[in-house]
Formats: C-alpha cells, structure tokens, sequence
C-alpha cells in the first residue's frame, strides 16, 4: 500500500472523530488542532489497528504529533 | 573563555514550574468559589477505622481503603509496639543489605500461608511493588499489554522498563485478544491486569482474560490491591474468585488498604522468582520498612485469613449503600456492587466539589477524585466501605447523602 493509499483509509477512519470537521493536512495536530483527548486518542488507535491488522504501542503513540507522522508511521508498520 | 558573563550573553532563566501554570489556576478558581480544599484534609484526631476529627469536625470515614478496620485491631497494634520495642524504630538501610530483620521475613512467610504460594517479596509501598516487579520483569524489546484503566504505578513501570506498551479498551476481552494476536512472534508477553479498578470499583472477567494471555503465551501479572481480604474464598482477590488464580504469574498487592499497614508485595510460584531480590531496583535501592510496621504486617495478614464475620458484613454494608444511592437517585459506577468501592458519577468538577465539600460539612468523608486519575474525564466521588461501618453508620451516610445532593442540586 503507499502512502497515499494509507492517507485515504486512516482519512475514513478519522471522519467520526473529527467531529468540528477540521481540515486536515500532514501539519495538523491531534492533542491541539483536533483536540484529541486520551479517550478519542484510543478509540481512534484501535480503529486503525484493527483496519491495518498493526499494533501502535503507547512509545511509537508519543512520537505521533501530526497527521504526516502518523501516515508515515502506519505505512512503515503495515509494510512490515 | 572567559570568568565572567556579560549582560548581554546571560541565558534568560526558564522557569521549570510554569508548565503546571494551567493547574494552579484551576486549582485557585475552585478555592476562590469559596470550596474547601478537597486535597488538603487534615486529620486531626483518628478515632477509629471510620472516624476521626477532619478539619475539627466529628466525620465518618468513608474513603479510606482501610476495607477490613484493621488499623485499631488490638493484636495488630500490640505487635507493632512490641516489636519497635525490641528492634528499634527503622532498619535504616536496604533489604539486601542491613534492612532484613526478623519481621521482614516473617511477613513473608504470612503472606505465602495466605496466598498458598511459594515465594513473596515485600516492598516499601504498593507503588514500588508494581514499579519494580514491572520494570523489571519487562525490558526494551518486551511488550506490556494493558487495560487503559491500570493505575498510575503500573504506567510507570512500563515506562521505567522501556518495553513496548499496548494498551487496549477497559475490561474488553476481545480488544485484548486482538492485540495479543498482533504481538511479533517470539517477543515476551507481559499482561497486566487489576482485580478491582479502583476508580469505578468494577471488577474483571479474569476468567476469560487470563486465558486468553495464557493461550498466547503471555505471563500474566494481577494487581490485587482493592481485593484483599474479602474477595474469593479465602480473601486471595478476584483470580480466587474467579477459579483462575494459578494461571496468574504474579499478583502485586498492598497493606495500606485490607491490611491496614503500609507496604507492597509480590506474591508467584515462578521458580525462579527469588532472583527478583537481586535485580529490582525499587527493591535494591531504597531502604526496608520498620519493623513494627512488618510485625503488624504479619499479624494481620494472618489475622485475615480468618475475617469471615467481617468480610460477609462488608458486603452488607456495600450492597445496602449502592442500592441506598442508587433509590436516591445518584449516578453509579457499576450496575451492581462489585467490591467495597462505590463511585459517585457527578456531573462535573465544580458540582463535585461542591457536593464533597458538603458532605464534609455534614460529617462524610468521601475522595473526590478527578482527571487524569479517573477513566473518561468524570468526576467521582468516591466511597470505599469498611467492615467496621455500623449498619446505623450506613443509614447516616445516606441521610448525608440525601440532604448534601438536594442542597446541591444533583438529585
């Protein structure tokens, strides 16, 4: 799957829990801009673990600010 | 190089304690509004397991931990006064140094008559029992599966060790599943799970988890903490109870709560559990409990395995208070009472502030916990039942209860 392939699912998987409908780009942050509070942070965890069949332990999770890192992340785990 | 800094060059001091800026200023509105501060109680005199006089008023006890009473248990006090009489009153160094007496490795002994098992280990504290067997038992490379409601000490001890840490959604067995499927191959499993979650007070299907963990290979670590004492056929917590307790690898448990004491434990039949001694650091590096806390320890440790009587009148008092609160209209925590901890849902911090505040007023204590400590960003207050409550003493606190909600407007 490329990146962009990744992009497009994870931006499905988002939708429910965007739910002011912020625009989102690589920059967009999900504790600021998305206002992700630790329960939304595992819902939407879990939705893209079970879609990709990959685990994103809470270490990998720190290093995930944005939206970039995070396609970056999912593609290196599923490609793995 | 130079001796001297000029003006110019000289760094602006950063000041490390701004970050906690947002706090202070939640914590100074609440004030303002006129609350007493709900975590700077003081107790002035303690009466008995469930009185004392609390910011000078004459106030029931009712979030405590100390579920059996055993604080003021005669026997208890005697043994801890005997033995700061013949041991002095610190051991003043570490376990494996200076710090092991007599009382330290009878504690030991109890609480492997207690559990039936083969090894025990104490600890400082609860906290140090999880942050050390954890951190320990799981290094870089191994992955932690937990529920995302563990307590604050297990986290810590994930991220003491720098194993992999997988969280996954409270109490749900399939979620757990999942993720132990997902683990690399040959990498050690560590899942860790409580008895009781002490927020809410509900307990676990460790039935179904602690097969699935063994089904994948997983070694499994229960923390006991809030069932000693009173859940399972002979107090040993909810895998007794559950009829799963020797699958479990290791069980973390505490004496400040059914014990009485102060102190942490781990309790396995893992062969080669005693190695523990030498490579845990919160065991290695900090110094051993007194001995009158061990020897009272050790006494009520036994003493508990013949608490019946009070276990079966801790669960009275626990059933008639949930369904006492729940006629009332109050927000419960669980559907039934599961343990001896009955949280309060309020509506938001403010109300529950004000409704802890009271309570207070009317001779209740109760914890008014908040985020981060509670799951879903709730407002609890919290009530944590003791066997030495008087049935009249229960009907007080509803009494309380009904007259603090209305005046406060949440019933």
């Amino acid at each position: 799957m490329t990146p962009a392939e990744v992009d497009e699912r994870i931006r499905t998987l988002i939708e429910p829990f965007n739910k002011k409908g912020v625009a989102i780009e690589d920059s967009t942050t999900f504790a600021g801009d998305l206002e992700f509070d630790s329960l939304t942070v595992m819902d939407f965890v879990a939705a893209i673990e079970d879609e990709f069949d990959i685990i994103i332990s809470m270490n990998q999770q720190a290093e995930i600010e944005n939206w970039g890192q995070l396609v970056v992340a999912v593609h290196k785990l599923q490609d793995s | 190089m130079t001796d001297t800094v000029t003006a110019e060059t000289a760094a602006e001091p950063v000041d490390l304690l701004a970050k906690f800026d947002p706090i202070i200023q939640t914590r100074e509105a609440l004030l303002a509004a006129g609350v007493e501060d709900p975590f700077n109680l003081v107790m002035e005199q303690v009466l008995s397991p469930t009185r004392a006089i609390c910011n000078g008023r004459d106030t029931i006890l009712l979030g405590t931990y100390n579920y059996m009473g055993m604080t003021f248990d005669p026997d208890v006090i005697a043994a801890g006064k005997t033995a700061m009489e013949d041991f002095g009153a610190g051991t003043t160094g570490s376990r494996v140094l200076n710090g092991t007496f007599r009382d330290h490795r009878d504690v030991e002994a109890a609480l492997r008559e207690f559990y039936a098992m083969d090894h025990a280990v104490v600890f400082s504290t609860g906290y140090q029992a999880n942050l050390g067997i954890i951190s320990t038992l799981a290094g870089k490379g191994d992955y932690i599966i937990l529920d995302i409601d563990s307590h604050a000490s297990i986290y810590d001890g994930c991220a003491m060790g720098r194993a992999e840490v997988v969280p996954f959604k409270h109490n749900d067995v399939e979620a757990l599943e999942k993720r132990l499927k997902r683990i690399p191959e040959g990498a050690g499993k560590l899942v860790v799970l409580e008895g009781v979650y002490s927020m809410m007070g509900d307990v676990a299907p460790l039935k179904e988890m602690v097969r699935i963990a063994k089904a994948h290979g997983a070694m499994v670590l229960v923390d006991e903490a809030h069932s000693m004492g009173f859940i399972g056929e002979h107090g040993r917590g909810v895998a007794e109870d559950q009829g799963v307790i020797d699958d479990v690898d290791f069980i973390i448990g505490t004496f400040s709560k059914s014990v009485g004491t102060v102190g942490g434990f781990c309790v396995s039949n893992h062969p080669k559990f005693e190695v523990l001694r030498l490579v845990c650091r919160p065991y290695v590096f900090t110094a051993a409990l007194p001995p009158s806390v061990m020897a009272s320890s050790a006494t009520s440790i036994r003493k508990l395995m013949h608490g019946g009587n009070k276990r079966a009148h801790l669960w009275e008092n626990s059933r008639t208070l949930h369904k006492g609160l729940r006629d009332l209209g109050f927000k419960l925590g669980t559907e039934t009472p599961q343990s001896a901890i009955i949280a309060v849902i309020m509506p938001d911090l403010e109300k529950g502030a004000m409704m802890w505040e009271a309570l207070l007023k009317e001779g209740l204590y109760v914890n008014l916990a908040r985020p981060p400590a509670t799951p879903a960003g709730m407002t609890l207050l919290r009530c944590s039942l003791c066997a030495e409550h008087s049935a009249e003493q229960v009907q007080t606190i509803l009494g309380m209860f009904e007259r603090a909600g209305k005046a406060i407007g949440i019933i």
